[in-house]
């Protein structure tokens, strides 16, 4: 495929024009995912899953640590690593020009090109997932080089300049290492990968833990801006659901391996149907609610 | 006066490189920590909290200005350091690296059992650590004390910090991000912990977070530190509902708030209709934003 090519069809979508449409189409399908890590004894990370992304959509996946969200989005991706293994289930990609892929099937190069291609990846741990012995411009480069050979180191350059700009960077951080970077730059830079191949989906685990909150802000309108700009799909992994509500189309609740509760953020949030989730919301207290909502009782709950 | 009273304190780091280039990471804090009161920190990473903590812990030497415990100024070596430490203690974030996973649990506690006079035999150690134990529901207490950090949870590995820093007596607690590394469903009630323990000792707390929204709900006054100097402070309630300073008020509307649903989507749909690119970028110079 040829970069310039892809670049001019992600300038000519609209923006905003994904606001109707996303809800529909579905962009990747999980069936009957089941992921267990072989040790003993075996651990059943994830339970019988099925999951629908839909184009262009935020679907948040909440869950607090261990209940396999992560091992979930990985499985997505085939990026388990022993002794992980996918014991059952298909995830089909439906790529845009309508033709199917079967993900788990997938081996050698022909994963390998699609990997970061169709679903790119944004890792726990802004601060240590980049490589700290080369510079950003390298590391966004090796995109390049490894996905589209055809590219001029010219066309590199552009197009690594470009992707900072939309991330919020200054391109001129090219030439820094990780290091010099702030933790929220670093996850911004993080992004900027992402965004390299135009995927269409991104899977974002964690993406924002580690950082406070008004940097956090800044990254969260930056990706509902550039969702709204490349109509990508996310699915989004937290364990903070305030947040969640705020952004997500839908919502999962992951516990145990099993999504107990499947809906939109609105649903979630107004009529929570598990006991799980109604407890989840209620591990959060309010910040501008009144002070009855929760109050410091001295007890443990 | 029983109070920790921390006065006019500033902490100058100097920066590589630069022949005396100075940063300045605390500038001219004061505020009083009373017993059975607490007082929240908060502010952005990079602001400046975790050194003011630091100093009271006498982790780090303040560049002028002094930490005065009732009324009296704090050593920074020796017994009299020593005797500070009986009254003021740390928590510190990271349950995962503040717990030495060579040693069990009891010798956790044992340590500063000992080394402030606490327990002097055996049996007494095992009393008061089992004591401990149950008073941060770490029970069965006999089977916990022998287990290692590893074997715990991470809400588990913070009521074992805490009850450290119970051990020597203290009557002052920094809490500096206590429960930000815990999951979300133990938050509470680790905090509800530490409130009841603050109930139960008159402890002073100074609670150090990010989160706004349990630093409304779990102490009486709210600092806001910004660039090494506090730019606002009150009842909690009062700074939340009413905040006056501009950073105050940008760090309330970045607190993920479920109420706003969708708003997000529609600004950012609103800024690109008028073309602006994403406006209030580095908006205080925030670093990295």
């Amino acid at each position: 495929m040829n970069a310039s090519l892809d670049l001019q069809s992600a300038s000519q979508r609209i923006p905003g024009n994904f606001g109707a449409s996303h809800g529909q189409e579905p962009v990747l399908t999980a069936h009957d995912i089941s992921i267990t890590y072989e040790v003993e004894p075996p651990v059943h990370a994830v339970k019988n899953v099925s999951l629908t992304l839909h184009r262009g959509e935020i679907l948040g996946l909440a869950g607090e640590s261990g209940c396999g969200k992560s091992t979930l989005a990985y499985g997505l991706n085939q990026l388990l690593k022993p002794p992980a293994l996918l014991r059952s289930g298909d995830v089909t990609f439906h790529d845009q020009g309508g033709t199917d892929i079967d993900v788990v099937g997938l081996e050698g190069d022909a994963l390998r090109a699609f990997r970061w291609d169709k679903i790119s990846m944004v890792f726990q741990g802004a601060m240590n997932s980049l490589n700290p012995v080369i510079t950003v411009r390298a590391q966004l480069f090796d995109v390049f080089t490894t996905h589209r050979p055809g590219m001029s180191k010219k066309e590199k350059e552009e197009r690594s300049q470009e992707l900072l700009r939309q991330v919020g960077v200054d391109p001129s951080r090219l030439d820094s290492y990780a290091h010099q970077l702030s933790g929220g730059m670093r996850q911004r830079v993080m992004i900027a990968m992402a965004l390299a191949l135009n995927p269409q989906v991104m899977i974002m685990d964690e993406p924002t833990t580690a950082l406070d909150v008004v940097v956090q802000r800044g990254i969260l309108r930056e990706l509902m801006r550039l969702r709204e700009t490349f109509g990508f799909a996310v699915i989004f992994i937290t364990h903070d659901l305030p947040l969640l509500l705020e952004i997500s189309d839908r919502i999962a609740v992951m516990l145990r391996g099993e999504i107990v509760e499947l809906n939109s953020a609105a649903n979630i949030y107004a009529r929570p149907q598990h006991e799980y989730t109604q407890r989840l919301l209620g591990s959060f207290p309010s910040l501008t609610g009144d002070r009855g909502a929760f109050i410091r009782t001295g007890e443990a709950i | 006066m029983k109070n920790l009273e921390v006065k006019h304190v500033v902490k100058d780091f100097r920066l590589a490189g630069g022949r005396g280039r100075k940063f300045r990471a605390v500038d001219d804090v004061s505020f009083t920590l009373e017993p059975g009161k607490t007082i929240a920190l908060v502010g952005e990473s990079g602001s400046g909290k975790s050194t003011v903590a630091r100093m009271i812990a006498k982790l780090e030497v303040p560049t002028s200005g002094e930490i005065l415990l009732d009324g009296k100024a704090s050593a920074t070596r020796g017994r009299a350091l020593d005797s500070y430490r009986h009254n003021v203690q740390m928590v510190f974030q990271d349950p995962f690296a503040s717990l030495n996973p060579f040693h069990t649990i009891r010798h956790h506690l044992e340590r500063p059992l000992r080394l402030h006079d606490k327990a002097k035999t055996t049996a007494e150690v095992d009393e008061q650590v089992a004591h401990l134990l149950e008073r941060v529901n770490l029970v069965p207490t006999a089977s916990v004390a022998l287990r290692r950090p590893h074997e715990l949870s991470g809400g588990q590995r913070q009521r074992v910090a805490i009850a450290r820093a119970l051990a020597p007596g203290a009557r002052f607690l920094i809490a500096d991000e206590p429960v930000s590394m815990l999951d979300v469903s133990i938050r509470l009630s680790v905090l509800n912990l530490l409130a009841r323990l603050q109930r139960e000792d008159n402890l002073g707390v100074l609670y150090i977070t990010h989160d706004l929204a349990t630093a409304r709900h779990f102490s009486d006054e709210i600092m806001v530190m910004f660039k090494g100097k506090v730019v606002e402070r009150g009842p909690s309630d009062e700074v939340i509902r009413n905040p006056q300073h501009e950073y105050t008020k940008l760090l309330l509307s970045a607190a993920p708030n479920p109420e706003n649903q969708g708003r997000l989507r529609e600004e950012v749909l609103a800024e690109m209709n008028l073309g602006a690119q994403a406006t209030d970028r580095d908006r205080f110079g925030t670093r990295g934003m």
